[in-house]
């Protein structure tokens, strides 16, 4: 609901559309060659040549390692070959399909809980190159852990190395309400693990977080060091953090991190950033441990678990509209968003609930990183938005709001009431001229109108999910495509 | 002391071999003395202090004066000759990367086949050069197979050698070293800005180039502008602390360009030589941080004119292609002059730079090889790449 007021709203900016700019290359790249060879009722092998050719350098291009690619497309190849194209698929599609099932399932199925045992406390090893964000994901997993698993994480840092390590910790338990166990005068990792599970023991903490200082591979000596810890404290995770911008070394670090301490999972840091993340791949391969969760931002509640669709249509291009739709569903107050409905279907939503609405989808984050997970082609044809694009609208966004709190309750109710003089008074409270407010009401006469419309062409079928689905992905009535169009 | 200001640290003396911060130098006699009469005394009678409201900190260094002026001639005399050799053998580790890997691929093979170029190509790949610059390199070669002008699989090294040697040379010539061509040796303070994504490795290198560019005589003054990450400051502040350099912090959360200003202010009032600015990492696809730098660069150039007069992007060696997408957006944003590559001790050897300088034009001026004070290294093109196929 909130992403319809959103798609409404943005309506009235030129360029409205979808900042595409990072994963429209493959499928753009594989319509092109593709285009040629329709009406073909098997998959040649010139076919998968051809098409094989572009997705093994959208691999590469995506940083997935290459071998990895070598081995994955031969995979592909061997089964693709020969196979009926559906009817419903071109031959270029075909492929697609094939590529993105079977990555999906390299990727694997797997729950992102973690599981504990009754032994208290249980210990969750956090383990990785430095810089990769082992700290923070430390934080937000004993944040995810509380909520969703009903622990009680103690947080306790044994990387006595690097300066402040240890302070990082401290404030990072501080502002997520955790406590963190300080050791202080202890300079040695196994003398504080072991005190810190005797503080466990005698509070009563169920599960201690150890935050591992960074290291390289290749550090013998420190590797070294991570064994004994792992020996001693006899974790029931070790999971190995890693940076989703890493490239072709991925495989090289998570190997030997897997071969050396035994990890039993991933943390894919920064996926908030552009990056494909094709390093997932390459560390899912080498160590066919699966990847949990993934780190999407700097606030402490950013961590998301893993769901392999979603960054295989990332690492191929086909955006991440599952991963939305969830968002919107998770952000979104039930309640309110049924009442929305029902004044929808009256007719009756008014600039409070427009506000409302605003606040919803300032929830979500900021429009660059909604607009980011929306595919590529659904506003096919439409230019691209800028970060600088982007930002304008928000600053548009906050401005509307303004205008609507500078507006009495009455005003709010009924928007005919406000006359000139009242818009003025209006500009003045907000910080805004005349015409934004004159902006503004038009723009909510035109949503209300294109709201009704929608209420009577499609009902409410299916709910909020199917319906912020097809309102996203275009399936539904094609009527609203052509309004959109003549919208520009 | 000013004859030590003839040229500023990070020039390049002709005839100098690739390092030049100053280690070339005999320590003139007497100098210990110099150094000892630096005053941390200027810290108390610091004028600006008294007319900010909000009172910066300054961190002075807790060490005493004398011992710094004990250690820094010897770190100069001992480490010079093995700068050279440790660089080279941080790179020479990718040798299982890339250089075992083109052997392979031409062993045993008098001609050059497709098989050749096609292993030749994921040797390239495989070290991060990047798709683009791979094919490109490729290309070259297969061209030259087709012209008949290469016939000997031997030759295939010195020829991608060279390729690599072009792109970083040519990278360096194109943007120059800003410094050198731009910026007047009696400019006070050298404001020197240190940009990058989370996790590069900003404040280590600092950290490093504090401890270097002061060990070449000059007064630094660190700015520890990163007020977001927990506890991002207290790490410099040890940093500081280690190099014996002062340090303006403020609580987390202040507004990183108030910092700024603040040290600028300080700089000029204690004639700082040079003023190092930490900033916190940021992702180069979120908008409000990269306007947040903005910002910091209309402050630095409001203060002192010109500044930042150089900006150094931090990149770790292990980014892959995404290292192209962050160099513009950087580019873009802040005016990067040069490339800091972090991490070159690890298995990956930052072959995105390569990318970068190709792309963007963009010079790597300073290598991390460790996590020890010393561990930086002023980068070299023929060292770099000789250490890849050496």
């Amino acid at each position: 609901m909130a992403l319809a007021t959103l798609m409404v709203h943005q309506a009235e900016y030129p360029g409205f559309g979808i900042c595409w700019n990072m994963f429209d290359a493959l499928s753009d790249k594989l319509k092109k060659v593709l285009k040629d060879l329709r009406g073909e009722g098997r998959l040649t092998a010139e076919h998968l040549d051809l098409a094989l050719r572009e997705i093994r350098i959208a691999l590469l291009e995506a940083d997935v390692n290459f071998k990895v690619v070598k081995d994955f497309i031969e995979r592909v190849r061997s089964k693709a070959v020969g196979q009926e194209v559906m009817q419903q698929l071109s031959p270029g599609q075909q492929v697609v399909k094939i590529v993105y099932d079977e990555m999906v399932e390299m990727l694997g199925g797997t729950s992102s809980r973690l599981i504990f045992t009754s032994r208290r406390p249980n210990s969750v090893m956090i383990v990785g190159l430095q810089g990769s964000g082992k700290t923070t994901s430390t934080g937000k997993l004993s944040m995810w852990l509380q909520k969703n698993q009903d622990r009680n994480p103690l947080l306790l840092s044994v990387d006595v190395y690097r300066p402040a390590a240890r302070d990082q910790l401290a404030v990072i338990g501080k502002a997520i309400g955790m406590p963190v166990f300080e050791g202080q005068g202890i300079n040695d990792p196994i003398e504080l693990c072991r005190a810190a599970r005797l503080h466990c023991e005698q509070v009563g903490f169920d599960t201690l977080m150890i935050d591992t200082a960074g290291r390289l591979h290749i550090d013998d000596a420190l590797m070294d060091e991570l064994q004994r810890i792992k020996q001693e404290m006899q974790p029931v995770e070790t999971l190995f953090v890693a940076d989703a911008m890493t490239g072709q070394d991925a495989v090289k670090s998570a190997k030997e991190f897997h071969d050396r301490i035994g990890t039993t999972g991933v943390i894919l840091t920064k996926m908030d950033g552009d990056a494909r993340g094709g390093a997932a791949l390459s560390v899912k391969e080498v160590t066919g441990q699966p990847i949990k969760f993934v780190g999407v931002g700097e606030k402490y509640d950013a961590l998301e678990p893993f769901y392999p669709e979603r960054i295989v249509s990332r690492i191929l291009g086909m955006g991440d509209v599952l991963s939305l739709i969830e968002k919107v569903q998770s952000e979104v107050d039930e309640k309110k968003a049924l009442e929305l409905q029902e004044k929808m279907e009256r007719n009756a939503f008014t600039l409070e609930d427009y506000r409302d609405q605003l606040s919803q989808v300032k929830k979500l984050g900021s429009l660059d990183s909604i607009l980011s997970m929306l595919p590529g082609d659904m506003f096919k044809g439409m230019p691209k938005l800028t970060p600088e694009m982007t930002a304008q609208m928000e600053v548009e966004l906050k401005r509307t709001e303004a205008i609507i709190n500078s507006m009495t309750s009455t005003e709010r109710e009924d928007h005919l009431i406000i006359n000139p003089s009242r818009r003025r008074r209006i500009a003045m409270g907000s910080g805004t001229k005349i015409n934004d407010v004159n902006k503004l009401l038009k723009q909510y006469a035109e949503m209300k109108i294109v709201m009704k419309q929608m209420m009577e062409g499609e009902g409410m079928m299916g709910g909020l999910r199917g319906k912020v689905a097809r309102k996203l992905t275009g399936i539904g009535s094609k009527r609203k495509k052509v309004k959109k169009k003549k919208r520009r | 002391m000013s004859n030590r200001f003839m040229g500023l640290f990070w020039k390049r003396k002709s005839g100098s071999d690739f390092i030049s911060l100053g280690l070339n130098t005999e320590p003139e006699p007497g100098q210990p003395e110099q150094f000892a009469e630096q005053p941390v005394k200027a810290l108390e009678s610091e004028p600006v202090k008294a007319a900010e409201p909000v009172l910066p900190v300054v961190v002075a260094p807790s060490q005493p004066v004398e011992t710094i002026a004990e250690t820094v001639p010897e770190v100069r005399a001992a480490d010079e000759p093995n700068f050279m050799a440790r660089f080279r053998k941080a790179v020479t580790a990718t040798r299982e990367n890339l250089s075992s890997r083109l052997e392979d691929a031409v062993k045993g093979r008098k001609t050059i086949d497709a098989e050749t170029l096609n292993d030749l190509e994921e040797a390239l790949i495989g070290a991060d050069i990047g798709v683009q610059t791979t094919f490109e390199i490729i290309e070259d070669v297969r061209r030259q197979v087709d012209r008949q002008s290469l016939k000997d699989a031997d030759e295939l090294k010195g020829i991608i050698k060279r390729h690599l040697l072009d792109i970083l040379e040519k990278a360096e010539k194109s943007r120059g070293i800003a410094s050198e061509t731009s910026v007047a040796d009696d400019v006070r303070p050298y404001v020197l800005m240190v940009v990058g994504v989370n996790g590069a490795g900003k404040t280590t290198t600092i950290g490093k180039l504090a401890q270097r560019i002061k060990a070449d005589g000059y007064d630094v003054l660190i700015c520890a502008a990163d007020t977001f990450r927990a506890a991002a400051s207290d790490q410099l502040a040890i940093w500081a602390e280690r190099a014996g350099v002062p340090l303006i912090q403020q609580k987390q959360g202040t507004d990183p360009a108030a910092v700024l200003f603040d040290s600028l202010k300080a700089a000029k009032a204690r004639n700082s030589d040079v003023l190092i600015v930490d900033t916190a990492g940021r992702l180069h696809n979120k908008a409000n941080l990269m306007a947040e730098l903005e910002k910091m660069r209309r402050v630095a150039g409001r203060e002192v004119a010109g500044a930042p007069h150089e900006t150094l992007l931090v990149i770790d060696a292990v980014t892959g292609q995404n290292g192209l997408s962050q160099a513009r957006e950087f580019m873009k944003v802040a005016d990067v002059t040069g490339l800091v590559l972090t991490k070159l001790d690890g298995t990956a050897k930052g072959g995105i730079a390569v990318a970068i300088a190709k792309e963007l034009a963009l010079p790597i001026r300073y290598c991390g090889i460790g996590e020890k004070a010393d561990d930086l290294v002023v980068f070299d093109p023929a060292t770099y790449v000789d250490g890849l196929f050496a």
